[in-house]
């Protein structure tokens, strides 16, 4: 717990800093991470905002990323079983390191625990760090001590379990493709959206090959 | 009101209500295989694209930003080594603040 706390503080710092030094308030930075508060979809909008894209483009981006919350949701709800008014805090909670944590617990109390423990720490720390870094972020300048490294590492890092699968790296290598040609020729957060057309195709053609034996 | 206020606050509403439906929509369409093995796939695309246009592209145009290209390469170096994350972002920041500051 205590490593994913640091984690989500060092990170929280970056978002903040690199989100004011691309254009964004205070405020506006502290209202994506508390309500938001997924940091890939973070991350994707706030780049695409300080490349000077569309509003349409960082939000489709946004929701696209955001979308595998939903599946997220459905695992976990599957063990907690959240009631009533639970289930909207339950909700906001669901990302990337609590679906992991959560489902990592073999009982029901164990994931129940986990997944309130790892929330509960991810989004104060998360939420302290963006404050911390958005503060101190205009009077520094990010790419000094290298923050715009950390996103893409951290990105990097989260697809990185799915590279030693055969699908995933075809996807990952098809998606990287289709984004360095639409750099130059399409405006910024396009070729992003187009990479997920590649996955969209790859869903679609395993499923009708394979019917289920080609696995996840 | 703002463009930019705006886009946050459609974003941030939107990714909300997709993790409420997910939550609340349990055994329902979401937990068709092909829509799920398609979800699977869809942060392993998104995701590699952003890296790449992170690293390769600033303002519509191809720029390779070689000092955060050697912070990620050192990060992936990390992973390799099968360390854990905060160890990965030291590295990316660490590689990419040195190597800008000697170029």
């Amino acid at each position: 717990m205590a490593g994913i706390g640091l984690y989500a503080a060092m990170f929280g710092v970056t978002f903040g800093a690199v989100s004011v030094g691309s254009g964004l308030s205070v405020g506006q930075t502290m209202v994506l991470s508390a309500v938001l508060f997924s940091g890939a979809s973070q991350f994707a909008l706030i780049g695409i905002i300080g490349a000077g894209g569309s509003p349409y483009a960082a939000v489709s981006t946004a929701l696209v990323l955001g979308l595998r919350n939903a599946f997220y949701g459905v695992a976990v709800s599957h063990s907690l079983r959240p009631r009533g008014i639970r289930r909207f805090l339950t909700a906001q909670l669901v990302i990337d390191e609590t679906t992991a944590m959560t489902l990592a617990q073999p009982l029901p109390r164990g994931r129940r625990y986990a997944f309130w423990a790892t929330g509960a720490t991810l989004f104060v720390l998360w939420n302290l760090g963006s404050l911390v870094g958005a503060l101190a972020g205009s009077s520094i300048n990010p790419s000094t001590f290298g923050l715009d490294a950390a996103a893409p590492a951290i990105f990097l890092a989260l697809l990185w379990p799915q590279l030693s699968r055969g699908q995933g790296r075809s996807v990952a290598l098809g998606s990287a493709l289709v984004a360095l040609a639409l750099i130059a020729i399409t405006p910024a957060g396009l070729p992003v959206i187009a990479a997920a057309g590649v996955a969209v195709a790859a869903g679609i053609g395993s499923a009708r090959r394979g019917a289920g034996a080609e696995g996840r | 009101m703002s463009a930019t206020w705006i886009t946050i606050l459609v974003a941030s509403i939107g990714c909300y209500g997709l993790k409420l439906a997910g939550v609340s929509l349990s055994d329902s369409l979401l937990n068709h295989p092909r829509v799920q093995q398609t979800a699977g796939l869809l942060p392993v695309a998104m995701l590699t694209a952003l890296v790449v246009t992170d690293l390769f592209g600033a303002n519509g145009r191809y720029s390779a930003d070689w000092p955060a290209l050697a912070g990620v390469v050192s990060g992936a170096f990390a992973l390799v080594l099968r360390r854990s994350l905060v160890t990965v972002f030291l590295i990316a920041i660490a590689v990419t603040a040195a190597v800008r500051a000697l170029t």
